[in-house]
């Protein structure tokens, strides 16, 4: 592959808008200069080559995990490859890996593009879901950092491109809850003080993860024992949780409908651009690291095509885009040397070694049984009534039924001797 | 007339393929295993929700019940319009039908949140804020939302039947008005009213969207619990379909005991 | 007693509108707010037209509904005759079969369907999309235009088609000449009720939707599990306008036939 490289201003436009920045400081009130984000790429000829074919690619992400050009000056990721390229992107969105893994495993649904986190990537690659990919195909690859690659779901970097990557945190409001920063633990989403004014995860392995941290265990335990304790802690904690969410998060805790709620760095860094009164914490005890990466799936019948969107995600221009719009933490060098020095510095978007190494541990796969397990428990935790139910309804309800069944009948058969005489 | 047989072959290929056999797939994965052998494990797992099952029977039934008190005296009072404003009334009750029940069931997010619109007047005059939304009671009020003119459609179709002379003959041999409702009204609106039960308490029973919507993800109902075997957050297809045959049992059962009630032997099994 | 029961109206009435104007009110607001209302804009619906995945799920509908509801009204319509030619146990089993998926929860059509593709998909180039949508709209379509023209058979004197054979016509004449009057009006409603259900339906498209071709409906339900846009109003507002306006003009059509009818009649 010729490395030219070859600048070719696609678009500039020329828009004063706010600036969407990605810093937890808090940011002064006036207007800053002019964002216009311009896309330039390393070598459009690359880019060209499916140029009036008519190929279409179906990207499944997650929601609100590209830049969308919603805010004024900023790229429209997938139109903007759509411009260069001539291929067109069907993009759909889903909100939990379970719920990607479903889609996978389910068949039928055919995608080129999807972005699971790395638990979930290993069993992919295990499950035969995803398949490798050309890294010739993917020049760009080489701006993703070193420690980045070869990560433990993938110990070849055969199958994936890191995405993004980011810590799990307690997003809370200051001016409600009364801790000091340094104090705040997982056990604050158990707080009664705080009941109905908590969100929780609505999928298991996060969940799961935040009763094993508390209770002290490692959060890729597979002792079913263990996992039976973390749901039980969870069921304890159904009491004060107002919900159960995933992206609805966004509009609960921008809205100040809920205070206090677990989730990813990223997305606390822009509710909390919404709601000054918000503030992102890891809970002392530690946490997971995720990884999200870009990979192919094996049904995916446009694999070159899909590559060349993969390479696409990391051209410096976009990927800065993407992580400018979305805050998530990047692997990728050139997007994070374009960042400014605030986010930078930002320890919630970018913690320090010394975080990193003694307080937060990465999802491995589990065996398939202590998934099932951890599954089996999940649904019944969140089927556990708080609220007593009378356990005799069912029954009752049939036996009900089946009575006036048998009353109906005998009548008839009364009224049909009747009918002969 | 024997003809005209021939017409139907191309819909009965399809209803075979389409209506029959996926319902035998159906119940097909309820009793096989991953590797295709047969298993009742499936099944009996079922057995580890009932008390989704109860819930979701609860909360249909209180539902159910809400509807038919709500809508009965509506009804009753169109059918006793005038002809052309009957028309005009029922267009405008089944006018939010006709909106998406996405839309209707968000429209109760916004309303019943807890920075919500209600939340929000309560609080101007130093009351609340209450816990609204994510409650059983929210469930219940956005099936009662969603399907109260389903309730309606049939009560009324069936009153407007009614003759007027009835009622006054009644009134005429000495009923007093509880007797003329409870002894020519009701037995003769009793197709209507099992038609209306069960076209409020199915979806009811059966939903995912208003639990997941205003139940905040704690409140699953059968529906959530289908949804999450096949697309959710616990693939298991095997379990979904049997927790599915389950659920048509169930409304088998009620459908057979409903039609005991309406006279007229209608095709509905 | 008259006034208490027009009181009760209006509550109902108020009960059902309410959620609905709330709606229409917000997508006029100025901030995302749900609870304030602080100012008045025209942006989200500017945004609800920009929007390309809208828009798209949205002729996506549209395409869906019209095929679905054209091919299951044909098929429908010749089921129906057919079926009623039938003798009675038969017609009593094709009947039941038929009403299925209107008994049946649409979570258990929708997840039935699923598996079906899932199996067709396995061993053929079936991919879901837009054929597994319209397959599933056609098969829950059908009952319905069946069940609107039953009933106009009974009305129908059966020896009419043969009949009209005896008198010289061929069957393809007799069908037309005959038999399609008589139960036209139930094959214009059922045609109109599976349009609006094949619009209106979510659940099983839910399940039989794939990576392409997303419905209107699908589009609305990944917006509400996301960042929540006033766009959602806006579109709310739209598609309640364009209801009322449709109900308006259907019932100034029928009260001039009515008329029309009564003047004959009169005359």
């Amino acid at each position: 592959m010729k490395k030219k490289i070859f600048a070719l201003v696609m678009i500039s436009v020329m828009t004063l808008g706010m600036f969407g920045g990605c810093s937890s400081e808090e940011e002064t009130a006036e207007e800053e200069e002019i964002v216009e984000q311009t896309l330039t790429v390393s070598d459009p000829d690359y880019y060209t080559r499916f140029k009036g074919k008519d190929i279409s690619i179906n990207v499944y992400n997650w929601g609100e995990y590209i830049s969308t050009g919603a805010d004024e000056g900023t790229l429209d990721v997938n139109t903007e490859f759509e411009k260069l390229t001539g291929i067109k992107v069907n993009y759909t969105n889903f909100a939990t890996n379970e719920e990607l893994y479903a889609k996978l495993k389910g068949g039928g649904a055919s995608y080129d593009i999807v972005i699971p986190s790395d638990y979930m990537i290993s069993k992919m690659i295990k499950e035969k879901l995803i398949q490798k990919l050309d890294f010739d195909n993917i020049p760009n690859f080489s701006y993703i950092m070193d420690n980045f690659r070869n990560m433990e779901y993938d110990p070849e970097n055969e199958y994936s491109v890191p995405y993004t990557w980011g810590t799990v945190g307690i997003i809370y409001d200051e001016t409600v809850v009364d801790i000091n920063e340094e104090d705040i633990d997982w056990d604050l989403l158990w707080n009664e003080e705080y009941a109905d004014q908590i969100l929780m995860f609505d999928n298991p392995r996060d969940a799961f993860a935040i009763a094993e941290i508390l209770l002290g265990y490692s959060l890729n335990t597979e002792n079913p024992d263990e996992l039976a304790a973390a749901a039980e802690k969870l069921k304890k904690q159904k009491k004060v949780v107002q919900g159960y969410v995933m992206d609805e998060i966004f509009d609960k805790m921008g809205a100040g409908d809920a205070l206090i709620a677990p989730y990813y760095a990223g997305d606390a860094l822009t509710i909390m651009e919404e709601n000054d009164s918000l503030n992102f914490v890891v809970p002392k005890s530690g946490t997971n690291l995720f990884v999200d990466a870009m990979c192919i799936p094996k049904s995916s019948k446009q694999k070159e095509a899909a590559e060349m969107y993969i390479n696409f995600m990391c051209e410096p221009d976009i990927a800065y885009a993407n992580i400018d719009y979305i805050c998530y933490s990047t692997p990728h060098s050139a997007a994070f040397d374009m960042l400014d020095d605030e986010v930078k510095n930002d320890p919630i978007s970018y913690p320090d070694e010394e975080l990193i190494a003694n307080r937060t541990t990465v999802f491995v796969n589990l065996s398939d049984e202590a998934n099932k397990t951890m599954q089996d428990l999940w649904t019944e935790m969140k089927s556990a009534d708080d609220e007593t139910t009378n356990k005799w309804l069912v029954p009752v309800f049939l036996i009900a039924c089946l009575a006036t069944i048998i009353i109906v009948l005998i009548r008839r058969h009364i009224k049909s001797k009747k009918d002969i005489f | 007339m024997k003809q005209l047989k021939v017409l139907s072959v191309p819909y009965l290929v399809w209803m075979v393929i389409f209506i029959l056999v996926p319902i035998i797939m159906v119940a097909f994965f309820a009793f096989t295993n991953e590797d295709g052998s047969f298993t009742i494990k499936h099944i009996s797992d079922v057995g580890q929700y009932a008390n989704i099952f109860v819930h979701s029977i609860w909360l249909a039934l209180i539902a159910t019940v809400i509807c038919l008190v709500l809508a009965y005296p509506i009804a009753f009072i169109i059918s006793r319009m005038e002809k052309h404003r009957q028309g005009t009334m029922m267009m405008i009750v089944m006018l939010p039908m006709w909106m998406n029940f996405l839309l209707r069931t968000y429209a109760w997010m916004t309303l019943l949140g807890n920075n919500g619109i209600i939340n929000h007047l309560l609080g101007m005059v130093g009351l609340g804020p209450y816990k609204l939304i994510n409650t059983s009671g929210a469930v219940v009020l956005g099936m009662v939302y969603n399907y109260l003119p389903f309730m309606i459609l049939p009560l009324y179709s069936v009153m407007a039947k009614i003759d007027k002379s009835v009622i006054e003959a009644s009134r005429d041999l000495g009923c007093n008005s509880v007797n003329v409702l409870f002894r020519v009204i009701v037995p003769l609106s009793l197709p209507g009213i099992t038609s209306g039960i069960t076209m409020v308490f199915v979806p009811a029973i059966s939903t995912f969207i208003i639990s997941r919507m205003l139940g905040g993800g704690s409140n699953l109902l059968i529906g959530d619990l289908i949804e999450m075997q096949f697309l959710g957050n616990s693939y298991n297809p095997h379990l979904g379909a049997a927790i599915s045959l389950v659920l048509m049992v169930i409304i088998l059962v009620i459908m057979t005991v409903m039609n005991q009630f309406s006279p007229d032997d209608q095709v509905l099994i | 007693m008259k006034k208490l029961g027009k009181i009760y109206m209006a509550l109902v009435f108020l009960f059902l509108y309410v959620p609905i104007f709330v709606l229409i009110v917000f997508s006029f607001n100025e901030t995302k707010s749900r609870s304030v209302f602080s100012g008045f804009t025209l942006d989200w619906y500017v945004r609800l037209f920009n929007n390309k995945i809208i828009i798209t799920s949205l002729i996506n509908t549209i395409i869906i509904a019209v095929i679905a509801s054209i091919v299951s009204t044909i098929l429908g319509t010749l089921a129906a005759i057919g079926i009623n030619s039938m003798k009675k146990v038969p017609k009593a089993v094709v009947m039941n079969v038929t009403n299925m998926p209107i008994i049946n929860p649409e979570i258990v059509t929708g997840v039935s369907l699923m598996l079906l593709f899932v199996f067709f998909a396995a061993r053929m180039k079936l991919e879901f999309g837009f054929v597994t949508l319209l397959i599933a709209h056609i098969t829950f379509d059908i009952p319905y235009v069946i069940l609107n023209i039953m009933p106009k058979f009974k009305q129908m004197d059966p020896h009419l088609f043969e009949a009209a054979q005896d008198l010289g016509c061929s069957p393809f004449q007799a069908f037309k000449k005959v038999i399609l009057p008589e139960i036209m009006p139930g094959v214009i409603s059922g045609f109109l009720m599976a349009f609006t259900y094949s619009l209106d339906d979510f659940v099983i498209s839910y399940f039989t939707s794939g990576s392409t071709s997303q419905t209107l409906p699908i589009t609305i339900y990944s917006m509400t599990r996301r960042k929540i846009s006033p766009e959602i109003n806006a579109l709310s507002t739209i598609i309640f306008v364009v209801v009322v306006i449709i109900l308006i003009v259907k019932n100034i059509i029928e009260t001039r036939q009515a008329k029309k009818n009564a003047g004959y009649k009169g005359a």
